[in-house]
């Protein structure tokens, strides 16, 4: 196919002719994959390749998509109720990677759909898709309709004896779906809240049976790692982590946008030579680089390789690897009020820390921001990064993840903190101006 | 729309899968769910209306309140707060003469926050009835809001 | 075992358990909110963290949440680390931060579980400086009051509500710091269980609404032990009181019984103890008046009536054992009455016999929880035995539990079991002629008369065991169901038959016995339990008596005199035209009892006597328990004991004339008892129901409040402002104050409430229990009297299979087979006086099969003449039978009756 292209995830991506139908996409070399593992890889061979293309999940917590197949009990689909789930819940603030695929080319991910439901035997491949990606949805459900009719879905395809089949669940909006249990939680028409583990989803996922959930991103890697071998795809990494990565990056830069880049490609290269900069008039002065639930990190850490391992080190997570820009003209306490209540107005509800301590943050920030700060407004900030930040103490993530940015801006921007409580304003005036 | 409903239901190994599909599938009728809907998509699905208001008032995008012909929502997620999204809510509201969550009096647009809509690299974005829309800006708006003032 | 190491200490603890378990059960105070022992864990409020360490060496350790961590073997926490106190004190603050601190009139005051939590955590000061959040209420009917701005979200409600007893008319609405429990609407929660909520939650949303009029501070009030008296089930209970008169009911554990949960039947129907229809002097027919008269006024006139001639006796199933027995000893046995219908009687008997008869195991309500396959054969349980409906409720997790084995979860995992068993089959199977609230989660529930259900029961029993009689011309699919179920239950471990009399069917529960028999040839766990009406139907079946029929056959001969009936209303077993024949023929008709019933009026003499809040005696549940309730209130005289009444009137005749001379010695309840048990040898156990009056701990009677009592010395200072002595019983061995004996092990018969240092809810429970969910430390509370014919040689003595095998029921062309629709709220006695039952109670309707119901009213014609009734239409209803509420529209209906149905629309199918 895009025989052993550089951008195997994009190379087919065209916004102007729309996304391939099913011969366009077959001709550009699409297919070939499912042809071969239905045709010739038994499944535990195509969850070995995926092993080994050192393919990471692209969803934020980076977990070997190979060893996560491996829990999943081996019986044919056949003989068991299995599902096959494609995260494609993208809420986090300043993430819009998957859209691009999903738009872009959406019988890819059909084709990584079936390459990952034929590792793990899941009969019920489903889409978990936002409520607001509406496009996405019409042409992914076109791409399946498309799809099924030739074939590659439904009863014994290619006469492999394996069936699948894919519908799409458009969601209404709510960021903990993005959650791998609150996602099951949410297919099964409740309230999305997430569940405890164990039951690992790979064994009680969806309705009980054993269930897979992958990203966007991380499914459609597959089809190119069956067609060119799992070396070929560890070796586009720049460092550890094999493939591509989508980055991105958003805020006050000449260019913000998306690029398919090795895993690996440092930041500063990312934002000078694909973001172009920053706007004229405007300096970096620190970012999340992997979306709202990634601590900051500060010019200081530009040359970090952006994969899992470096920017870990650095001090933050690579996450959805889209990192957003906090320029110097903007209030980095506006920024952080802005995300705190992002998270306090997403919380489910169901454990105390998060439902009870976002709020009181994010009334904290308002009053820091809005003049009317204390001095040990200070101190509950930190017991609450404190106490919300590691892991554990709340149910799932979702809080930890939210205090990743105001533990690292409440050590970066002290000074900031300490200007607002003292003048009781803002100096950044009305918090953000265009 | 009922035979529509027990068609999603039948897809799912227990009809209650279906009850997001289903209130969405009213409201893109309705445009909102009202509690006599609610009852009977409940119904249709085996579930109590208790139950399946719980799952309604949970999500963002289900509204249990009437809204507008059209709908405006705003990101208000970060990179868009960064790209001067208060400045274009202030004047939405001036204009419309409405806060956020509210309807303007003729009932032609309803205002309404939303989380990051994954159009970061165009911000400040914005949904107007599931149309994305990249970039706004003051002038953009008030085009908008004529033409919105205008169509059904 | 394992040991763990709590804070240093070592512990011995159960391995199956969480680490808040084993904490809790090693005495240490970790607070927790959402963990409940009968719901499980399922980590939501974060309140019960702990550190652990990895090892002697690990120094940072971690902070996990105890009732979501298993024990492990050596375990090392720590609840005193000072990060874990923390970030308690922080779960707590964060709690606090919409709630209205308002502590002083709120109802959970001094018995709240998160004022206890909020101390043990140490969290005192508010720093949270913003604006609350606030909710709006909701009326949710009239049995439970909700504030919705205390709730911590805890999600114990829902949890309860919806996943453990079934309801699905309370919910979870909306999301972060809004999330909300109530209703979608206004309006009453109609779950059969919906009281619990009031003890589920740990703190003030849930509270009890007829309580609440005439609210009193736990503190404030005496406590005793109690037992349910509206139904057979005996849930044990505490009642309160204040001012001598009774405030609330709660559950009082019993591991066997009840364990956590009441229905709202039992917690709510004690109002008929206060209700204006109390019969509080003696009255007295003069020139037909009742008019009121003073004791020795009442008794002289019984004496008169007395040497008039012959006095015979009228017990009452809802009457105790003390009560039954002194009547028998003032009348003597052949003059006797159980205050049964021969029917009703034959029933109770019969099902007295079953019991002693099966082969197998006589489940308590615990263990039919963990049946793996239950069959209910002709009984509507969740209206006769509500309690015991919500056992088998639990019984169709089995198979999750199994899944959850095998998938090495726990299973107090509960949110986690569920996932695992959303897909794992029932095991429950409802054979009954109408709906039941346990068909939504049955395998198979089927609809027949009651004669068809109990044709296809004994077509199970001979499909298990080929030689039970055989049951001839089944219809094909009625022989495939039996086959299928003979199947299902074959299968099973501990297979468990359920049936009882609300049919007065015989047959059914032969049929239910004859399976359950059949069964336990293979395994002897195979159990069989049948419901009986009343809270001592078996006691009064295991003591024996004459049938009403034998006594209107002697009335009418002239026969008696004077009739002594006891707490019975014989309007509810008798036509009316046989009260009235009855009270025609009997000159003298003395009513004993606490409620002015329809019989009253026919009464020449009526006596108050005390409800079962205001004296102490013995009931025996329908598994044969025997079980001692106590007395809470000290009534005005002449209000007392059933038996102090019997024996007063016993003192006032000739001594020589008494069956009994030990009668008119009896002191206090224990010489009763020790009369009854030389009487009747298989009721002597119930001797040791709960240990005797002068029972002591320490040398000192027992108290019946809390250390913070308050108040006693001014209730009355109006009156005078001496102390008031306290009252004092000399049944038990209660002070009726706060002076006296309390402890945690102290005898599980005798716990009047819940209360330990640290603990002023009812979650200081734990503290008295063994392990928790296990047994009291201080024993159990009651006796069984039977126990199942466990080593009868199967082989040498075959079980006698009922062979009487009912013929199939054909629908008659001119009448239809009137069966009765009980319900939760309108059918037991009792608790119909009580306000708050009336208003759950439905108007009576008629209930028709779906095809029937051609119009909005019917007539039935009934041996009382005609009742117009609007006509419902009940789904599976087979054919030629119509639903009709017991007692409220013939108070004496009597089953099976067939009746005929007029107003039907000429397009109707049925004739
Ligand atoms: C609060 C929260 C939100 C998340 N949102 C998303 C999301 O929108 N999309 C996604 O793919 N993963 C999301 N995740 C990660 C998923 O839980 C999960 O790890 C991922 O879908 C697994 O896919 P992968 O192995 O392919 O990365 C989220 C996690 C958390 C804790
Ligand atoms: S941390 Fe707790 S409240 Fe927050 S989203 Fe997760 S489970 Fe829900
Ligand atoms: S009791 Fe452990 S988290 Fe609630």
């Amino acid at each position: 196919m895009m025989a052993a292209s550089e951008r195997p995830l994009t190379a087919m991506i065209d916004p102007a002719a729309g996304p391939p139908d099913c011969a366009t996409y077959e001709r550009a070399g699409g297919w070939q994959a499912a042809r071969l593992a239905l045709g010739r890889l038994t499944p535990a061979e195509v969850i070995d390749w995926v092993t080994r293309s050192k393919l990471r999940g692209r969803g934020g917590a980076g977990f070997g998509t190979g060893q996560k197949w491996s829990f999943v009990p081996k019986e044919p689909a056949s003989e068991r109720r299995k599902y096959l789930i494609a995260n494609a819940d993208e809420m986090e603030p300043g993430t819009f990677k998957d859209r691009w695929l999903l738009e872009g080319n959406p019988l890819q991910l059909v084709e990584g759909m079936i390459l990952a439901a034929y590792a793990v035997q899941a009969g019920h491949g489903i889409v978990f898709l936002r409520g607001e990606y509406q496009e996405a949805c019409v042409r992914l459900d076109r791409a399946i309709g498309e799809a099924r009719e030739r074939g590659w879905l439904g009863e014994n395809i290619l006469g492999s004896g394996f069936s699948f089949d894919i519908h799409v669940h458009s969601s209404a909006g709510r960021y903990i779906c993005g959650e791998e249990t609150a996602l099951l939680t949410a297919l099964e028409g409740r309230r999305a809240t997430p569940r405890s583990k164990p039951p690992f989803p790979q064994t009680g996922g969806l309705w009980g049976a054993p269930s897979v959930v992958n990203n966007v991103e991380t499914l459609c890697n597959l089809p190119h790692i069956i067609a060119n071998g799992p070396e070929w795809f560890a070796g586009l990494g720049l460092g550890e982590d094999g493939g591509t990565k989508i980055y991105g990056v958003s805020g006050r830069v000449a260019k913000p946008g998306a690029w398919e880049l090795p895993i690996g490609t440092p930041l500063r290269q990312i934002i000078e030579d694909h973001a172009g900069g920053m706007r004229p008039g405007y300096q970096l002065r620190a970012l999340l680089p992997g979306g709202a639930s990634t601590a900051f990190i500060d010019t200081t850490a530009l040359d970090v390789a952006m994969d899992y391992g470096s920017v870990e080190k650095a001090g933050s997570r690579l996450g959805t690897g889209m990192a957003i820009i906090l320029d110097e003209r903007t209030c980095p306490i506006g920024m952080i009020r802005n995300l705190e209540h992002f998270f306090a107005q997403e919380s489910c509800g169901w454990c105390t820390p998060c439902r009870d301590g976002l709020p009181w943050v994010e009334r904290l920030l308002d009053a820091i921001e809005d003049g009317t700060g204390r001095e040990e407004d200070m101190e509950q900030l930190d017991r609450h990064a404190r106490m919300l930040g590691a892991p554990g103490r709340t149910f799932c993530a979702h809080a930890p993840g939210a205090m990743a940015p105001l533990a690292s801006g409440l050590k970066l921007f002290a000074a900031d903190f300490a200007a607002h409580i003292q003048q009781g304003r803002c100096p950044h005036h009305a918090g953000a101006g265009p | 729309m009922r035979a529509e409903i027990l068609a999603l239901a039948a897809q799912e190994l227990h009809p209650r899968g279906a009850s997001v599909a289903a209130l969405r599938l009213v409201q893109a009728h309705f445009g909102w769910v009202s509690t006599a809907h609610l009852r009977e998509v409940a119904d249709l699905l085996g579930m109590s209306a208790d139950d399946l208001d719980g799952v309604a008032t949970y999500f963002n995008l289900l509204f249990r309140r009437p809204v507008g012909r059209h709908v405006i929502m705003l990101c208000d997620s970060v990179s868009c707060w960064i790209m001067g999204r208060e400045t274009l809510c202030a004047h939405l509201c001036r204009k419309l003469g409405i806060r956020p969550g509210e309807t303007t009096a003729d009932n032609a647009i309803t205002l309404l926050p939303t989380v990051c809509i994954g159009h970061c690299d165009h911000a400040p974005a914005m949904l107007v009835d599931n149309t994305l829309h990249g970039d706004v800006t003051p002038a953009s708006l008030d085009h908008l809001i004529a033409t919105l003032r205008d169509t059904p | 075992m394992t040991t763990i190491h709590i804070d240093g200490r070592d512990c011995q603890t159960r391995s199956d358990i969480n680490l808040l378990q084993a904490c809790l059960e090693a005495e240490a105070n970790l607070p927790y909110f959402c963990w409940h022992p009968e719901l499980g864990s399922v980590g939501a409020c974060r309140q019960c963290a702990v550190k652990q360490f990895s090892g002697p060496e690990d120094t940072k350790g971690r902070i996990v949440m105890a009732c979501m961590t298993p024990v492990s073997e050596n375990a090392i926490i720590s609840i005193d680390d000072p990060e874990a106190r923390d970030f308690r004190a922080g779960v707590i603050e964060w709690m606090m931060v919409n709630h209205p601190h308002d502590c002083p009139v709120c109802e959970e005051g001094g018995e709240c579980h998160l004022q206890d939590m909020t101390v043990m955590t140490g969290h005192n000061t508010r720093r949270y400086r913003f604006t609350k959040r606030t909710h709006r209420n909701q009326d949710l009917g009239p049995l439970v009051k909700h504030e919705m701005n205390r709730c911590i979200a805890c999600y114990r409600c829902v949890r309860f509500y919806r996943d453990y007893a079934g309801g699905d008319d309370l919910a979870a609405f909306a999301s972060h710091d809004n999330v909300y429990f109530g209703r979608a609407e206004d309006g009453t929660l109609q779950n059969a269980f919906s009281g619990n909520l009031v003890e589920i939650c740990p703190t003030g949303v849930f509270t009890d609404k007829p309580f609440s009029a005439s609210y009193t501070r736990k503190w404030d009030m005496r406590g005793a032990p109690s037992v349910c008296v509206h139904c057979a089930v005996g849930c044990n209970t505490i009642v309160n009181a204040r001012e001598e008169t009774l405030r609330r009911v709660l559950n009082r554990y019993n591991t066997d019984i009840n364990r956590y949960v009441l229905c709202d039947r039992g917690r709510f129907g004690h109002g008929f103890v206060n209700a204006p229809t109390r019969i509080r002097t003696p009255l007295r027919a003069i020139d037909g008046q009742q008019v009121p008269v003073p004791m020795a006024d009442a008794l002289t006139t019984f004496a008169r009536m007395a040497a008039k001639g012959r006095i015979a006796g009228i017990a009452s199933p809802r009457a105790a054992l003390e009560t039954c027995f002194s009547l028998h000893a003032l009348v003597g046995p052949e003059h006797f009455s159980t205050g049964q219908t021969q029917q009703e009687q034959g029933c109770t008997e019969l099902a007295h016999t079953l019991l002693t008869r099966h082969p197998g195991a006589l489940p308590t309500l615990h263990e039919m929880e963990s049946a793996d396959a239950v069959l209910v054969l002709g009984e509507d349980v969740c209206a006769t035995a509500p309690r015991l409906g919500l056992s088998l409720r639990q019984s169709v997790r089995q198979a999750s539990f199994h899944t959850a084995d095998n998938a090495r979860v726990p299973r107090w995992m509960d949110a986690a079991v569920r996932t695992l068993g959303s897909e794992c089959p029932s095991t429950l199977h409802v054979l009954t002629p109408a709906p039941t609230d346990l068909d939504s989660v049955a395998a198979e529930t089927f609809r027949a008369t009651p004669d068809d259900i109990a044709r296809l029961g004994f077509a199970i029993a001979h499909e298990i065991d080929p030689s039970a009689p055989p049951v001839t011309d089944l219809t094909p699919d009625d022989a495939a169901r039996a086959a299928r179920i003979a199947q299902a239950l074959k299968a099973a471990r501990k297979p468990l038959v359920v049936s009882g009399m609300q049919y007065g069917s015989p047959a059914l529960m032969q049929a239910a016995a004859s399976i359950a028999a059949a069964l336990a040839r293979a395994t002897s766990a195979a159990s069989l339990s049948l419901v009986l009406p009343e809270c001592n139907s078996m006691g009064l079946a295991m003591m024996g008596g004459l049938p009403l029929e034998t006594v209107m056959e002697r009335a009418r001969a002239g026969e008696i005199s004077t009739l002594v009936i006891v707490e019975n209303d014989l309007t509810r077993h008798l036509d009316p035209t046989d009260v009235a024949e009855l009270v025609a023929a009997v000159p003298n008709i003395v009513v004993l009892d606490h409620t002015m019933t329809p019989l009253c009026q026919h009464a020449s003499l009526v006596l108050p006597i005390a409800a079962f809040s205001e004296c102490s005696g013995t009931l025996v549940s329908q598994e044969g328990r025997a079980q001692r309730f106590f007395q809470a209130v000290f009534p005005p005289a002449p209000i007392q004991a059933g038996w102090r009444w019997i024996q007063a009137l016993a003192r006032s005749l000739d001594p020589s004339t008494l069956p009994i001379t030990g009668l008119i010695d009896w002191r206090d309840l224990d010489d009763v008892l020790a009369t009854l048990a030389t009487a009747f040898p298989d009721l002597a156990p119930a001797v040791m129901a709960a240990p005797e009056a002068d029972y002591r701990i320490h040398g000192e009677k027992l108290r019946s409040q809390t250390y913070r009592a308050s108040g006693r010395t001014v209730i009355r200072s109006f009156i005078s402002v001496r102390d008031q002595p306290p009252p004092a019983s000399p049944d038990t061995p209660f002070s009726s104050s706060m002076e006296g004996a309390y402890e945690p092990d102290m005898p599980g018969a005798l716990v009047p409430f819940y209360q330990t240092p640290a603990w002023n809810s009812v979650q200081a429970l734990n503290r008295f229990q063994s392990e928790i969910g296990g047994p009291m430390r201080g024993g159990p509370s009651g006796i069984r009297l039977l126990s199942p014919a466990e080593n009868q040689n199967t082989e040498a003595q075959p079980y006698p299979y009922a062979t009487d095998i009912p013929a199939p029921y054909v629908p008659q062309a001119d009448t239809v087979l009137v069966l009765p629709d009980t319900r939760l709220f309108g059918s037991e006695e009792l608790s119909m006086f009580s306000p708050p039952i009336m208003a759950r109670s439905s108007a009576p309707t008629l209930g028709l099969p779906a095809s029937a119901t051609g119009s909005d009213r019917m007539v039935l014609h009934l041996e009382d003449g005609p009742h117009d009734l609007p006509v419902e239409p009940v789904p599976g209803l087979p054919e030629g039978t119509v639903l009709c509420p017991t007692h409220r529209v013939a108070r004496a209906f009597r089953f099976p009756r067939m009746a005929r149905l007029e107003g039907l629309t000429d397009g109707g199918e049925r004739p």
